[in-house]
């Protein structure tokens, strides 16, 4: 049936190199995600680092590093995985959110400290 | 008789006062597309072609099928966007001084949202999606799409949110906010009607559509190519629409979220668009250009595709530069993502950020002008046959290197401070639309029309369509930039200055000459479909063509290729014509289809009772389309029986009829 285009449904998947689903690797990402989620968790709760600034930065952290460990544990985003189109299309996607946040971001950051108070001195200043 | 709250539960906000019995040219319309449509009503009934319509097309989910009834959609669609556009150039041309013209305001507002909104959503997508549909599984020597019955879902969403746009015509009215729906105007304080929740609920449902149909195009290529085909043995049009449908994957997200959170604003008195309550305007307007302006690409990409295939197969040689050109379109796919703020330079952003997106946008047009010199030397000692597809493509070189240079200026942030919402800027994106987009779909149907029906289209009707469009698009947007360049700002339903009314006369002329060219491609159709004998094409290769949809018989059989072809080149189907490949005529194997069904009809009718309810409050509806939604999507999952075979014999059939009338040909 190699010529039958049309394998959908009941055909199933029938990949040459089907990924590992190991116990293991469910296991080793929930661990990780366990930790992850209850360090920040933590550093909330107690307010350990008496610093809020510092605080933030490390919960987006912890969460930069939780998205990894699901991408890699739970959605197995490797570059075998469809001949790395997976791969491909995981590390597209990154570019675009990280465009559209940061370009979001600094255009509205900008646009706040241009125009709330309308001082006319600091038109174009900061950037 | 009628209770007032009995009446608010049933019929929500919808009361006698919603139909526009007191506008005598929506009367007028309203009454035309009645006696029309119960005509065609009426003749389908006559001629009992309910059952064949509902089997054969609304269920099928065959590519071809479902291409052209995009295709059909998008035509009737450019019909009405069209009319809102003769409507305005009339306007302008007589609201002058001391006369008002016929329309007033808040009707003419709407008329230049819906033209817009129209003719991106309902027109342009439908159309290219539509030629992606029918062209690029051929191309890739598939015999389907990777989800059949996704695509004919995606479809029917596509045309019930044109069904909304249709009915805000004589039901209620329309968002009078511009093409995006913009706030604040949009917000609920500033437009207490139902105009924006047509606008949102219409898009909302066809932006569905047009997403499951990019996830589903993406997945066809990546999965689906003939053996032998590598991605850089892909044909030109193929790697233009991946990139496409790419894009759209990952756009029409943004837009979904940026509509989502103004319907919160509009029905649960969220504030995310406000101007107070920490809401910010100015966000939904970075957020719908993050969309705008990548789909400014998801347009653009198949038609430049659609111009390498055209130019390739007209001069009889193979592309030059194929390779630049698929780097070309991967960047500019990369690129597009990163210029969005130069739709709102003068937002109020400062020096750093619009030096940074105005210097993107000057780079994007690199990569473009690369692929006009690509086509320029492709054409440079190639034989060229001056057909009208060809035709076509010259046409969309002179007016689009045109538009891309007023684009270019345009990307300068102090120029875009003066030209900022003029008509320049409208003359602008009409001639890269109409210029890039409009001209390629034509030259498109123009081509593969032979392909999708046995048959050429009449010349001499085909040639009135490219002089009325090329002509009239030239005189109707030459006085717009001279005018925007002149300050006339844009969506004006009345101009104070008469000194600039010679202009938008010369444009009102115009758009009576794209008329004609509208008028003459109708005709074409129905002259083509007259004269169809005279005009058939056995050989299933009218052009001389290079790529494997020409392989095929004309119209393609439902299974494509009786034989899966093996690509050992680039422009397939020229190499095989080289090497004196023989087409199979035996041992023909049962053949593997998808099942038609009718669940995406069904889905698509639900959604429109949906947005139809929540635009009128009428909770009920709402409630009940929501549930049916649900149930029917649920049901059809346990549908098992959805695939067939055609047996070997009905293919042997097939293909020695061909043989048959290949060899009386030859």
């Amino acid at each position: 049936m190699n010529d039958a285009t049309h394998s959908h449904d009941d055909h199933g998947h029938g990949h040459d190199e089907a990924p590992h689903f190991t116990r293991r690797g469910y296991l080793i990402g929930f661990l990780l995600s366990v930790v992850l989620t209850a360090i920040p968790f933590w550093l909330v709760m107690t307010g350990a680092l008496q610093n809020p600034a510092v605080t933030t930065i490390l919960i987006i952290g912890f969460a930069v590093v939780q998205i990894l460990v699901h991408t890699v544990c739970f959605l197995h985003v490797n570059t075998r995985a469809e001949g790395g189109w997976t791969l491909m299309a995981y590390v597209f996607t990154a570019v675009l959110v990280v465009i559209v946040l940061a370009g979001s971001l600094w255009i509205m950051y900008h646009l706040n400290s241009n125009m709330m108070p309308m001082p006319s001195a600091e038109m174009g200043a900061p950037s | 008789m009628f209770d007032e709250s009995l009446s608010r539960a049933i019929f929500g906000r919808l009361t006698f006062e919603s139909f526009p019995i007191h506008e005598p040219i929506l009367l007028v319309t309203f009454a035309g597309v009645v006696l029309g449509g119960i005509g065609v009503l009426a003749a389908i009934t006559k001629y009992r072609l309910w059952g064949w319509l509902w089997r054969e097309w609304f269920t099928s989910i065959d590519h071809k099928k479902i291409g052209i009834m995009y295709m059909i959609l998008g035509v009737i669609m450019l019909l009405r966007g069209f009319s809102d556009a003769i409507m305005m150039r009339l306007q302008q041309a007589i609201a002058f001084g001391g006369s008002e013209g016929y329309l007033p305001p808040h009707h003419y507002d709407q008329v230049f949202t819906a033209h817009g909104t129209i003719m991106i959503f309902f027109v342009a997508i439908p159309l290219v999606v539509g030629i992606v549909n029918f062209v690029m599984p051929l191309q890739i020597g598939a015999r389907d799409v990777a989800f059949p019955y996704l695509n004919n879902l995606s479809f029917w969403l596509t045309a019930a949110g044109a069904g909304l746009v249709m009915i805000s015509l004589f039901v209620g009215e329309f968002s009078t906010a511009g093409w995006l729906n913009y706030v604040p105007v949009s917000n609920l304080q500033n437009s207490p009607g139902t105009g924006p929740d047509y606008y949102l609920w219409a898009l909302q449902i066809a932006g569905i559509g047009t997403t499951l149909s990019g996830i589903n195009m993406v997945a066809t290529v990546i999965k689906m190519r003939a053996p032998g085909m590598t991605m850089m043995k892909m044909p030109i049009f193929v790697w233009t629409a991946f990139c496409s449908n790419i894009l759209v994957v990952a756009i029409f997200p943004v837009l979904t979220a940026a509509f989502a959170m103004l319907m919160l604003d509009r029905y649960l008195g969220f504030n995310f668009f406000t101007n107070d309550l920490g809401g910010n305007p100015m966000m939904y307007w970075n957020l719908v250009w993050i969309w705008g302006h990548p789909e400014v690409y998801v347009l653009v990409l198949p038609a430049f595709g659609i111009y390498s295939e055209i130019t390739s197969t007209f001069t009889g040689k193979r592309l030059f530069g194929y390779s630049s050109m698929v780097y070309a379109t991967v960047v500019i796919t990369i690129l597009s993502w990163l210029v969005w703020l130069h739709h709102f330079f003068t937002m109020g952003s400062g020096a750093s950020v619009n030096s940074f997106f105005g210097i993107a946008t000057m780079i994007i047009s690199i990569p473009t002008g690369a692929k006009i010199f690509n086509w320029l030397f492709t054409m440079y000692r190639g034989r060229i046959r001056f057909e009208l597809p060809m035709q076509w493509v010259l046409a969309f070189m002179i007016t689009f290197v045109v538009g891309g240079m007023t684009g270019v200026l345009l990307a300068v942030p102090p120029a875009d401070f003066v030209l900022h919402n003029s008509l320049f800027l409208v003359a602008h994106f009409h001639n890269v639309i109409i210029g890039g987009v409009v001209f390629g779909l034509f030259a498109a149907i123009e081509y593969w029309w032979p392909k999708a029906f046995g048959f050429r289209l009449d010349p001499f009707w085909g040639k009135v369509n490219f002089w009325g469009w090329v002509i009239g698009y030239w005189v109707a947007w030459t006085p717009m930039y001279v005018a925007g360049l002149m300050g006339v700002t844009r969506r004006l339903q009345h101009i104070e200055d008469p000194s600039t009314q010679w202009l938008f006369v010369i444009a009102a002329i115009g758009v009576a000459i794209i008329a004609v060219g509208i008028l003459g491609f109708l005709i074409q159709i129905g002259v083509s479909i007259k004269n169809r004998d005279k005009l058939r094409d056995t050989t299933g290769d009218p052009w001389g063509g290079r790529t494997l949809e020409w392989s095929t018989s004309s119209p393609p059989p439902a299974y494509n290729f009786a034989v899966t072809p093996v690509i050992h080149d680039l422009d397939a189907w020229y190499d095989m014509k080289e090497r004196g490949a023989q087409r199979p005529t035996t041992g023909f194997k049962p053949i593997h289809m998808p099942r038609n069904t009718g669940t995406g009809v069904i889905l698509s009718g639900l959604a429109l009772a949906l947005g139809f309810g929540m635009i009128w409050y009428m909770w009920w509806l709402a409630a009940l389309s929501a549930v049916g939604l649900l149930v029917v999507a649920i049901v059809h999952t346990f549908n098992y029986n959805r695939d067939y075979f055609i047996p070997a014999d009905e293919v042997t059939q097939n293909e020695d009829a061909r043989t048959q009338l290949l060899a009386a040909g030859a």
